[in-house]
């Protein structure tokens, strides 16, 4: 369940930025996690929920947008985008790949009141 | 600045605090505030306890238009934890220190294997710090080859994070030129995203757990840089593929490299405390 952890470092960019940018609410927070970041959205979602109570991020909307798994094909030379860690290279079939991207785990903007 | 008209300040209150803080006289009491006429008073409801509609964070009411603004976050989520781990990683450079993060499941044999490791290296400085859920018995077991060991107690905790180590290494006096191993809890999902500071992942997987853990948890297996099969001399015992393991870890890491060892017989040992003392002399060059 590290997506607990993961929720705690949401709610703290939000709370440095609630105060840095002086918002008392916010409405919708939008996350980016690529496809190789290890994380479970469904575990995401509700670990959100109960980390955001109390903050000034409750009731607030999560939206995740999940960005595609990059990897290089040793066996091909092309950089690939595969949907899974151990998928085949989509051009040669060939099953050495070593991620360039996917591992990412970003908030890209909220909106606030 | 007033997007809807243009004029500064968004209310009567703002630009009477400006106004006190340049003349020196913020110590005026909030009334006073609401004495000043101030042109936007009289203008489009800026000021007074009248109707505020123009005070949302927008700083303008336009009919039809929500109060609510996006913000251009940008940044990591586990931006705190890779702030620990970036002035871990520092700390420990700065010092020509050798750091690895063991991760593994749970009986895997680490701590075996660092006894070993331990006793191999004889004279070398090093540290420990070990991560359980519960109990101190893993550090009282590298306690008793001498060697220092801090537990850190992760409670309910999936995994080790930067902090902890931070503070772990606050408590360890570590000579220039140590090697400080981290073992992680034993958890082959979670520890793969929190970056301590470590100069390498180590992943320890042992002969009895299947040729296909790799495939199941394939984020740890790509996170690391090395991957050490552990327990060989069970292997004749309990009808595994060793080169099946090798080719299961390069499918989901092409370039891991891969020792086999026994921390019991000591088969293999040689090799890993090579990989060790390569890379502390690549922290001291």
């Amino acid at each position: 369940m590290h997506e607990m952890s993961i929720a705690e470092g949401i709610r703290g960019v939000i709370e440095d930025a609630a105060r840095n940018n002086g918002f008392s609410r916010v409405n919708r927070v939008r996350v980016e996690i690529g496809r190789f970041a290890g994380v479970e959205t469904d575990a995401l979602e509700f670990a959100f929920d109960v980390v955001m109570r109390g903050s000034v991020a409750e009731g607030a909307a999560l939206d995740i947008i999940e960005l595609p798994g990059r990897a290089l094909c040793y066996d091909c030379g092309e950089t690939v985008e595969i949907k899974d860690r151990l998928d085949p290279c989509p051009d040669c079939g060939g099953g050495k790949l070593l991620a360039q991207g996917g591992d990412e785990m970003r908030i890209k903007d909220m909106e606030v009141v | 600045m007033c997007t809807v008209c243009g004029c500064s300040g968004h209310s009567v209150e703002d630009q009477f605090r400006a106004h006190l803080a340049k003349t020196g006289q913020a110590s005026a009491g909030p009334l006073a505030v609401l004495a000043q006429p101030v042109h936007e008073a009289k203008h489009h409801n800026h000021g007074h306890l009248d109707i505020h509609v123009g005070l949302g964070p927008a700083g303008t009411e336009v009919p039809g238009m929500s109060q609510a603004r996006l913000i251009e976050i940008e940044t990591d989520i586990l931006s705190k934890n890779n702030g620990y781990a970036a002035r871990n990683r520092a700390a420990l450079s700065g010092r020509g220190i050798l750091a690895v993060n063991l991760v593994s499941s749970p009986g895997s044999g680490k701590t075996t294997l660092l006894c070993r490791t331990i006793e191999m290296l004889g004279r070398q400085p090093l540290a420990v710090i070990e991560g359980d859920q519960q109990t101190t018995n893993d550090a009282d077991r590298i306690r008793a080859t001498g060697a220092p060991a801090i537990q850190v107690n992760t409670g309910k905790g999936c995994h080790l994070d930067g902090r902890m180590v931070e503070q772990a290494l606050g408590r360890l006096d570590l000579a220039h030129g140590a090697m400080l191993f981290i073992e992680n809890v034993g958890n082959l999902v979670c520890p793969a995203s929190f970056d301590l500071g470590e100069d390498a992942k180590v992943a320890i997987l042992s002969v009895t757990e299947g040729e296909d853990k790799p495939l199941k948890y394939p984020d740890m297996f790509a996170a690391a840089m090395i991957a050490i099969l552990n327990k060989v001399d069970l292997a004749p015992h309990c009808d595994v593929d060793l080169d099946l393991y090798e080719a299961n870890l390069r499918r989901v890491n092409p370039t891991i490299e891969v020792l086999r060892v026994s921390a019991r017989t000591g088969e293999g040992m040689q090799a890993w405390i090579d990989w060790l003392k390569r890379g502390l002399a690549a922290k001291g060059a």
